[in-house]
């Protein structure tokens, strides 16, 4: 575990969900599933968020505001893609309004299958992203490194 | 003056006032029949927050939540070396104020929304904060911690309704509901979180490590009213800062946030009563 996956704060963005996803995600905060167990806390800032759980499918409008979400958080970051619309658009794929999943508008590190996706599954990827952040991290500051020794040769 | 208090508190306070923190979050999920965080989620998150990137708004920001910080640590150290309670009450108000003007500075409509409704707050808190001096003042004849520490009896003897009044306030303080108006600690998506919003990073690092200040501070002059010429008073002053840090959790979880008008209301109506009464009783009997 490392400083990251321990306090993973999330904010969840709707793009054209039905909803039931998003009644799945809130169902996590509930005492019976209390993702605050981990350390998880649902912000509604992205500014404070680290994981950024998007569910239903993308289309031109949301994808705009799903950038601008994503942009806000600072890094490191991770996207769950919570649902099969988030993932590839489900059944709405075909809509003439619709990109797609989330990972048309900004770059998703975890899916999350299910229509609706089942609390646990949602837990379970959740809990994934956390681990990712703390290698995004540790990559983050390798890169700094190598920065920094590729400027000392220089 | 006792410097040695001072460092401790500069040098535990953060340590304890986490601790704190993790054990409010603790019980307050047994309340709501979670199993809730391990206690020393409190800490876990304040460093993810230091090693997050750095997103500052302006320049104005960092400056003066790092001021918050100095001041706060400043009012602590007045108050534990046993200086003058009013000293330490216009220094904690002088902390609130940067906190406030960071948050205005940002420009963020959440943000400044937060801000005004801090503001509000602190109109409704600051009368009983100011009686509670007054009313130290006329119980032990002095404004000097040590001197209050030293009287033959214990304040809460001579100030139940200043007491009261005080704990009631408190719950503005700790940030908790049913006052809990400008941040939404507990209710994250009200106002984005609203005094906060802007703050990200090790900034809100920063602002929660204050906070822990803050409490310690807070809970010490809880302490202040049970602190008398006697053994037994470090005892009584611990149970009852536990058993009133136990009475804002509760009253934390049994009620909903307040609109601010009513908040001002209720606090200006108590402290005119039970506050502004037991100065004037004790003006009429000492």
């Amino acid at each position: 575990m490392g400083r990251f996956s321990r306090s993973p704060w999330v904010i969840h963005y709707n793009g054209s969900s039905c909803n039931g996803c998003d009644i799945e995600v809130l169902a996590c905060l509930t005492p019976l599933y209390d993702v605050e167990r981990f350390g998880i806390i649902n912000t509604g800032n992205p500014k404070h968020a680290d994981i950024l759980l998007v569910t239903g499918g993308i289309n031109a409008q949301a994808a705009e505001v799903l950038k601008q979400i994503y942009e806000q958080m600072p890094n490191p970051k991770a996207v769950v893609a919570v649902g099969i619309c988030a993932a590839s658009g489900g059944i709405f794929a075909d809509c003439y309004n619709m990109l797609g999943g989330a990972d048309k508008a900004i770059p998703v590190d975890v899916y999350v299958p299910g229509c609706a996706a089942r609390p646990e599954a949602i837990i379970d990827g959740v809990v994934k992203a956390a681990n990712i952040l703390d290698e995004k991290y540790a990559q983050f500051k390798q890169k700094k490194k190598r920065k920094r020794e590729n400027t000392h040769e220089a | 003056m006792n410097w040695l208090f001072a460092l401790i508190y500069v040098l535990s306070a953060p340590f304890l006032g986490g601790l704190i923190a993790g054990i409010d979050l603790k019980i307050t999920a047994r309340m709501q029949g979670r199993q809730g965080p391990p206690i020393v989620q409190p800490f876990y998150d304040v460093i993810k927050l230091l090693h997050k990137e750095v997103s500052v708004v302006n320049r104005a920001e960092m400056f003066l939540v790092v001021m918050f910080l100095l001041f706060m640590i400043a009012t602590g150290v007045i108050f534990f070396s046993g200086g003058d309670l009013l000293l330490v009450i216009f220094a904690l108000t002088l902390a609130s104020i940067f906190l406030l003007t960071a948050s205005y500075s940002t420009n963020s409509p959440y943000s400044n929304l937060g801000a005004d409704r801090e503001l509000l707050a602190m109109m409704a808190y600051e009368p009983m904060v100011l009686f509670t001096a007054m009313g130290f003042y006329m119980a032990s004849k002095t404004f000097s911690v040590s001197g209050i520490c030293a009287s033959s009896l214990p304040a809460i003897v001579y100030l139940p309704g200043i007491f009261v009044g005080f704990v009631f306030i408190l719950a503005f303080k700790f940030r908790k509901s049913p006052f809990d108006l400008s941040a939404s600690h507990h209710a994250h998506q009200e106002l984005v979180s609203g005094l906060n919003t802007e703050f990200s990073g090790p900034t809100l690092a920063i602002v929660e490590i204050t906070h822990w200040y803050e409490n310690v501070m807070l809970l010490g002059l809880v302490y202040l009213f049970f602190a008398w010429n006697s053994s037994v008073s470090p005892f009584l002053g611990l149970a009852a800062c536990l058993l009133v840090y136990f009475l804002e959790i509760l009253m934390d979880n049994s009620f909903a946030r307040v609109r601010w008008k009513w908040a001002l209301k209720t606090v200006w109506i108590l402290t005119a009563t039970v506050g502004f009464l037991n100065l004037v009783i004790l003006s009429l009997i000492l």
